[in-house]
């Protein structure tokens, strides 16, 4: 039994880690979050010099040709750290979109310029405030015309294009189109974290290119959210295990009564609570990270095992962080709320907990069917 | 990342799974528990029989030394053999104890001798061993104890009272803490022993469980003599002697065992709620996730302390979290598999093998396995001190002797 990562991915994760803290990525998403910036380009560019962005791209497209287990213990990382980056748009989706999806050709003109990180993609699917489906999609495609809008798209004013999920017909498609090409309107959208950046696209006959001309765009969509739903996993997972250390280390050194607020079993056990989370997801994400990249046929029941995991471990470590400051978590000036609303953004960014745990048990059911 | 074991784990686990083929009969489908519905003597003298075949096979207690009866294996072998046996029925649950506990504590602080007595009829399972740590007055706080020994000449005299004893009706010795001195600290006037349990003055009484079955006892001890060299480590030192004692109880406890996802999951596709399937139902998907991401959970932290065994290395602190979490999903499982089957739920089945019954005995279960080897509170406590590094609670009965520390009874 070797249920573990490799001790060169081992490294990885700790050089990522070490990369992260000297480039005080906390301290740069909370300039994101108070400033007017979309993102922090020069975390930004030190990513792509890291060559993080190319990690599992092909070597024939410029990339590393690394595995999926390089990305996973990378995005924990950036998760721990918070980073203020499109990482995630980029490179969990637009490019995981073109690497499964993509003709020879759009693999061609877009993959070696993900992996330089000379543009960046993103992925453009919610519309309203229901949970999308094929049946209440209303953008779209006609031809190569792409007309509807898109809302919430996280790094929508920072992406170059956009996978955009669309009805052809009554049949739901992917296309890829480029943000800069007439009839598209990007509009920045507040959000509850600022320290990600999220607009809302309209396109009026916007020229848009298929992706994916051979398969059913929904099931394709699901795919490709069910791989980057472990992922955002292992993000929500360092986002987590932070949160713990966090409310850790607060609790040792804040005094109430004579002693460490760390030495009431209130707190203790509360913290406690917050290790079996964690644990339980860790557990969980390495799970996806193994269905993920061996391409195991368990992988959709592993990644919403993962994602669901991971999501709740973030929010009761995000949320009890907060409650173990006291007042002092919920001021501006502690990092608690960083944290807490960078859990909820990325709990809404590939579907909702209670579309996951759905997922999870429709795949269990169909497993249980063979 | 890979599931697969090394050669030599291959190689071992074949060796196990032809052993057990050709000695054992495989499970049922979905068969939890190895033989439901059979009495205590028969399940007893079912047991005796096969853990006499496993010594005679060179097959019991893989851990322990070769020369005391055992294997000598290496870890990821016991876990291998764990694995491997788990999908057979093999009677059980009267060994526990003694091999996993009393053992090592006597390979530990026994004398040549005694290890050479003791040991091998406990690895074949002639004699049963029960562990008399507990008292009315010490549970989670059990260096509070309080049972008296004293000595005089080269024996000492035992007088107080033990609980949830398991097994002490049927076991051959015990391993006992006691206090020797109640003016030392607390920690420091304790002595272990172990003693014959058919020895004048030892006194054992059933408790009735909330599950109406009575697995552990009472056990009253009046003026019961039991022979200085019956000492294990020092006059005093019965704190430590316990602990190591502990540390082996708590390796032992595993997975509450019961219904789990899977019987739940089974339960909802075969039963109508509401008019449909109650698998349809949001609620029960819900419920279902959230199980299915703790049995996950759990079976992968397994995994991930199994490969720190095969790299030779010691599991991390991990494995503390698994009885908090499968007992208290235990029990929300037990209690929505009789809501699922709705009034009917809660009437007592004629079969012990009704599907009822398992829901119903492990909402009995369930409430015990939280509380025994440690609480859920206690093993809270363990995971934010030992494996956080938070400080220990403030303590009333720190530095002061024994006698002077206030308790309920005083």
């Amino acid at each position: 039994m070797n249920f573990e990562f490799s001790s060169d991915q081992m490294l990885l994760k700790d050089q990522a880690r070490k990369f992260l803290e000297s480039e005080e990525s906390v301290k740069k998403a909370r300039e994101v979050l108070e400033g007017e910036q979309t993102h922090d380009e020069s975390l930004w560019e030190s990513v792509i010099e890291m060559g993080w962005t190319a990690t599992t791209i092909p070597e024939e497209f410029d990339g590393l040709g690394l595995g999926y287990l390089e990305l996973c213990v990378i995005a924990e990382e950036l998760g721990r750290s918070l980073a203020p980056t499109p990482f995630s748009s980029s490179v969990y989706l637009a490019t995981e979109a073109l690497i499964s999806l993509g003709s020879n050709e759009q693999k061609q003109s877009y993959l070696p310029k993900l992996a330089t990180g000379e543009i960046i993609g993103t992925l453009a699917h919610t519309e309203s405030t229901s949970s999308p489906s094929v049946e209440n999609l209303t953008c779209e495609l006609n031809g190569n015309k792409l007309n509807g809008t898109k809302i919430a798209v996280t790094d929508g004013d920072i992406a170059n294009f956009a996978v955009v999920s669309a009805k052809e017909g009554e049949k739901a498609v992917l296309c890829l189109v480029d943000l800069s090409t007439k009839g598209v309107e990007i509009t920045s959208q507040n959000t509850l974290d600022p320290s990600r950046s999220h607009a809302s696209i309209n396109f009026k006959d916007a020229e848009a290119d298929i992706l994916g001309a051979d398969v059913d765009g929904w099931i394709a969509l699901q795919e490709i959210l069910d791989r980057a739903a472990v992922l955002f996993a292992f993000e929500q997972l360092g986002g987590a295990e932070a949160c713990m250390n966090m409310a850790k280390e607060y609790a040792m050194g804040r005094f109430a009564f004579g002693r460490p607020i760390a030495s009431f079993q209130a707190i203790k056990h509360k913290i406690a609570d917050m290790y079996i989370a964690v644990e339980l997801a860790r557990s969980n994400c390495y799970f996806g990270a193994w269905a993920l990249s061996t391409d195991a046929p368990e992988l959709p029941t592993a990644a919403a095992t993962s994602r669901v995991s991971a999501s709740k471990a973030f929010h009761e470590c995000s949320k009890e962080n907060i409650q173990t400051h006291g007042g002092m978590g919920f001021t501006w000036e502690f990092d608690c709320h960083l944290y807490y609303r960078r859990c909820r953004q990325l709990a809404a960014n590939i579907g909702s907990q209670a579309v996951w745990k759905n997922k999870l048990i429709s795949s269990l059911e169909r497993a249980n069917q063979i | 990342m890979d599931f697969n074991d090394t050669t030599e784990e291959a190689k071992f686990r074949k060796e196990v799974g032809d052993w057990l083929s050709a000695n054992a009969t495989l499970k049922e489908d979905e068969e939890s528990g190895s033989y439901p519905g059979m009495g205590e003597d028969d399940a007893l003298s079912l047991a005796k029989k096969w853990a006499a075949k496993l010594y005679d096979s060179g097959w019991a207690c893989l851990h322990w030394p070769k020369e005391y009866g055992g294997r000598g294996s290496t870890p990821i072998e016991r876990v291998i053999w764990g694995q491997e046996a788990s999908k057979y029925r093999i009677p059980g649950g009267f060994f526990e104890i003694g091999q996993g506990m009393a053992g090592p504590v006597l390979m530990m602080y026994a004398t040549e001798e005694q290890k050479k007595r003791y040991l091998p009829p406990m690895a074949k399972g002639e004699e049963i061993w029960c562990q008399l740590f507990s008292e009315p007055g010490a549970g989670s706080d059990l260096a509070g104890l309080k049972t008296k020994s004293v000595l005089e000449g080269d024996t000492w005299t035992i007088n107080g009272q033990k609980i949830w004893t398991s097994g002490a009706h049927y076991s051959d010795y015990g391993i006992l803490v006691t206090r020797s001195d109640a003016s030392a600290q607390k920690h420091k006037g304790l002595t272990y022993f172990f003693l014959d349990m058919k020895s004048p003055g030892v006194e054992v009484r059933p408790i009735k469980q909330i599950s109406g079955g009575a697995n552990f006892n009472e056990v009253y001890f009046t003026d019961v003599k039991i022979p200085d060299e019956q000492r294990l480590g020092s006059v005093g030192d019965g704190w430590k002697v316990a602990l190591t004692t502990l540390m082996n109880e708590r390796l032992a406890v595993g997975d509450a065992s019961g219904p789990d996802f899977q019987e739940a999951f089974n339960l909802a596709c075969g039963h109508d709620l509401n008019g449909d399937l109650a698998i349809k139902d949001g609620s029960v998907r819900d419920k279902l996730a959230d199980w299915y991401c703790q049995s996950s959970g759990l079976k992968y932290t397994k995994y991930r302390n199994i490969s720190a065994l095969s790299r030779g290395e010691t599991p991390g602190p991990q494995a503390s979290i698994t009885k908090i979490v499968s007992g208290n999903k235990l029990q929300e499982i037990a209690n929505f598999g009789m809501d699922i089957m709705d009034a009917a739920g809660i009437v007592r089945p004629e079969s012990a093998d009704a599907e009822q019954n398992m829901y119903q005995m492990g909402f009995f279960g369930a409430a015990g396995i939280r509380i025994a080897g440690g609480t859920d509170e206690i093993l809270r406590n363990i995971i934010s001190e030992q494996v956080l590094g938070l400080p220990q609670d403030m303590r009333a009965d720190k530095g002061i002797p024994f006698n002077e520390i206030p308790s309920s009874n005083k």
